[in-house]
């Protein structure tokens, strides 16, 4: 199931509130393991772009938005379950 | 925005929502500036409140507000809410904003999360549109996704501060059992009515499959508000709480005026008739006229010019209005011309509430002075045993407010206890005047007793009169009292002829006698007339007797003197033996 390809992510965080630092170092910390070299990561800060994040429908903090490949998902939380992110991004074969 | 920049402390401390009688419950609305928990089971009413509390502060207010709804879509929202007239097209533009924060099944969670993203993101368009009131229609649908107590606790507090900090008024809608899960963990989201400043609870629940609604404000921080359980319907216009008696609205007009009950002799009963703007219970079982009673006000006040509302449950109106023909109530010309609506209201089904608020709507529309409800026992239908004196009650109220003179019939159960006189809702101790109408047993007929029982404020008869109803109308009749028993009908007229044949018979004998009398004076005098004639008879024979007498005394001496003269006897002769 593996597809060759970067992994296009779009972070949204609070500032550095708890829930938002830890989604950002399980992010990278993925990334780092799984998808070395094939990833890039923007992060927003919903209080520094609001707009942003009214234009994209974001009310939870932090929300990834899996921008590529298609088609787009979200993944609401901390990331801190690295199983349910591997099934999201269908990497789970890779996990075993 | 012109609003934002005014200092709260300028600002009224509550914000009104609009919903009638629940600003009024809340001597104002809801906390202005600070949030609100409006609790309810599904299809309580909450999210029509929630969008009700918006509109009126965007058309009313110039507040405007955004909704930002959990579980439903936007544009589900606006046209479920196109029923109450509310016209948010015009408003959708700029005063009302509906953010759509559905949580799309695609969403995937892992971990927990926060409502930062969101808030930031409303802060911007509230600060676009000048926005003083937020609305958060299914906030528990979020917080399910929490993964505990303490993170659904962070976020609430979150989301209050929030509210506090860019002073805006703040709902926030979530789904609860009600009062129906008082017990402890019953509550999800126990912990929401501690943190926010005011939390209302709507209740559904039915009774004998009749729906009943109610709302219940459980805190208000920093004011008085009315404690009870307040009855509310969906109407046409959004949600209606009833309100029992405000205080304050002892104000109502008090009127001096007086309105004919349409029986000319129950007004001189009653001292001039009704007062206006005064409730009147008509009571009496099945048949004693209680209808004819209602129809001939409702005569009356058509003639008087007077819009007036009818409300028949019993009957069909049309039915109500023929009957009525036949004791000279002509309702149909009024009908016709519409100055009388006939309402029947017979298979209007619901609460005692919704029928409240129905009538109320109809009788405003109708502009009408005059109202008539027969009866109002229906309001205790199967269902409403418990709503239906607080409809009652509220229903007398509204009309004293409005100034609208109030005639309700009453049926009298006759299988009912009789230690509350039998009239399920206890109206006749809110009524101002109270009629009775009885049934009289008496040598094998049936006849209506009427007789006042009270009326506040005016002097009116003790008396039991006959109620009669003929073709040419309502008249009453005095009753009789006869060896401590009161005659009506038959035996009132029998009473009533013997009566005047005795005057009669008085009468006639009384001249017979003064004939008789003068019979036998004329008799009388005739007589003493002949006796008087009698002895003058008398006395004029007496005279002649004595004549004669003396004549022939007189005689006799001549004769003798004569013959001794012719006889020449010696003048000494003896006399001859």
């Amino acid at each position: 199931m593996t597809r060759k390809g970067t992994f296009n992510f779009r972070l949204f965080v609070a500032d550095q509130t708890q829930n938002s630092v830890q989604a950002e170092a399980n992010l990278t910390a993925f990334c780092r393991q799984y998808l070395p070299d094939r990833h890039h990561i923007e992060v927003v800060d919903v209080l520094r772009e609001p707009k942003r994040a009214l234009d994209d429908g974001i009310f939870m903090t932090p929300t990834l938005v899996v921008l590529a490949p298609a088609p787009i998902r979200r993944i609401v939380g901390t990331l801190s379950q690295t199983l349910t992110i591997l099934q999201t991004l269908k990497l789970d074969n890779q996990a075993a | 925005m012109k609003l934002a920049s005014r200092a709260l402390a300028e600002m009224p401390v509550k914000a009104r929502t609009g919903i009638t009688g629940f600003d009024d419950i809340t001597a104002g609305g809801l906390p202005r500036g600070r949030s609100t928990l409006l609790l309810g089971g599904p299809g309580s009413g909450k999210t029509i409140f929630a969008v009700q509390f918006l509109v009126h502060g965007a058309q009313h207010e110039k507040e405007p507000g955004i909704f930002v709804a959990f579980e439903e879509s936007p544009r589900q929202i606006v046209r479920n809410m196109a029923g109450f007239g509310w016209q948010l097209e015009p408003l959708l533009r700029k005063k009302l904003f509906f953010m759509d924060a559905q949580l799309k099944p695609e969403i995937i969670q892992s971990g927990s999360f926060d409502l930062s993203g969101m808030l930031a993101a409303l802060a911007v368009k509230a600060r676009q549109m000048g926005a003083r009131r937020i609305v958060f229609d299914a906030l528990d649908i979020v917080l399910a996704l929490l993964p505990d107590a303490a993170s659904q606790r962070r976020e609430v507090y979150r989301l209050h501060e929030w509210l506090v900090e860019h002073e805006f008024t703040g709902l926030i809608t979530a789904k609860d059992g009600g009062d129906e899960a008082t017990a402890p963990g019953l509550k999800q989201f126990g912990f929401m009515q501690f943190m926010l400043d005011c939390a209302v609870i709507l209740n559904h629940r039915v009774d004998h499959g009749v729906s009943q609604r109610n709302l219940r404000v459980q805190k208000y921080r920093g004011s008085s508000f009315s404690e009870d359980e307040s009855p509310f319907v969906i109407g046409s216009g959004g949600l209606d709480v009833a309100i029992a008696r405000t205080l304050g609205r002892a104000d109502a007009a008090v009127s001096l005026e007086r309105v004919s009950s349409g029986v000319e002799r129950l007004d001189t009963m009653l001292g001039g008739g009704y007062y206006r703007g005064a409730s009147i219970l008509i009571t009496g079982y099945p048949g004693t006229a209680k209808t004819t009673l209602g129809g001939a006000f409702a005569e009356a006040a058509c003639k008087r010019g007077e819009r007036t509302v009818y409300v028949s449950f019993d009957s069909d109106g049309a039915e109500m209005m023929r009957n009525l023909t036949s004791v000279g109530i002509h309702l149909g010309r009024f009908a016709k011309s519409g100055m009388l609506r006939v309402i029947s209201a017979r298979t209007i089904s619901g609460s005692a509430e919704t029928l409240l608020v129905r009538i109320k709507a109809l009788a405003r529309e109708h502009k009408a002075r005059c109202l008539v409800i027969d009866p109002v026992s229906t309001l205790a239908r199967a269902g409403n045993e418990l709503t239906a004196h607080g409809v009652a009650e509220r229903l007398i109220d509204w009309a004293k407010a409005d100034g609208i003179t109030l005639v309700c019939t009453s049926l009298i159960d006759e299988r009912a206890n009789h230690v509350n006189d039998g009239i399920p809702l206890h109206v006749s101790t809110l009524a101002d005047t109270w009629i009775n109408l009885n049934y009289l047993l008496q040598a094998g007929e049936r006849n209506r007793a009427m007789s006042i029982i009270k009326s506040r404020g005016t002097a009116h008869s003790n008396q039991v009169r006959e109620l009669i109803l003929s073709k040419s109308g309502v008249t009453l009749a005095d009753i009789y009292t006869a060896g401590g028993e009161v005659l009506m009908g038959t035996l009132r007229w029998e009473k009533e002829s013997a009566q005047r044949v005795a005057d009669e018979v008085a009468e006639v004998g009384g001249q017979l006698q003064r004939v008789t009398l003068d019979a036998e004076e004329a008799v009388l005098e005739v007589r003493v007339r002949s006796l008087q004639k009698e002895l003058m008879a008398k006395q004029v024979e007496r005279r002649l007797l004595d004549r004669t007498t003396e004549t022939r005394e007189d005689e006799l001496s001549r004769g003798r003197k004569r013959m001794r003269e012719l006889r020449g006897a010696d003048i000494a002769v003896p006399e001859a033996k």
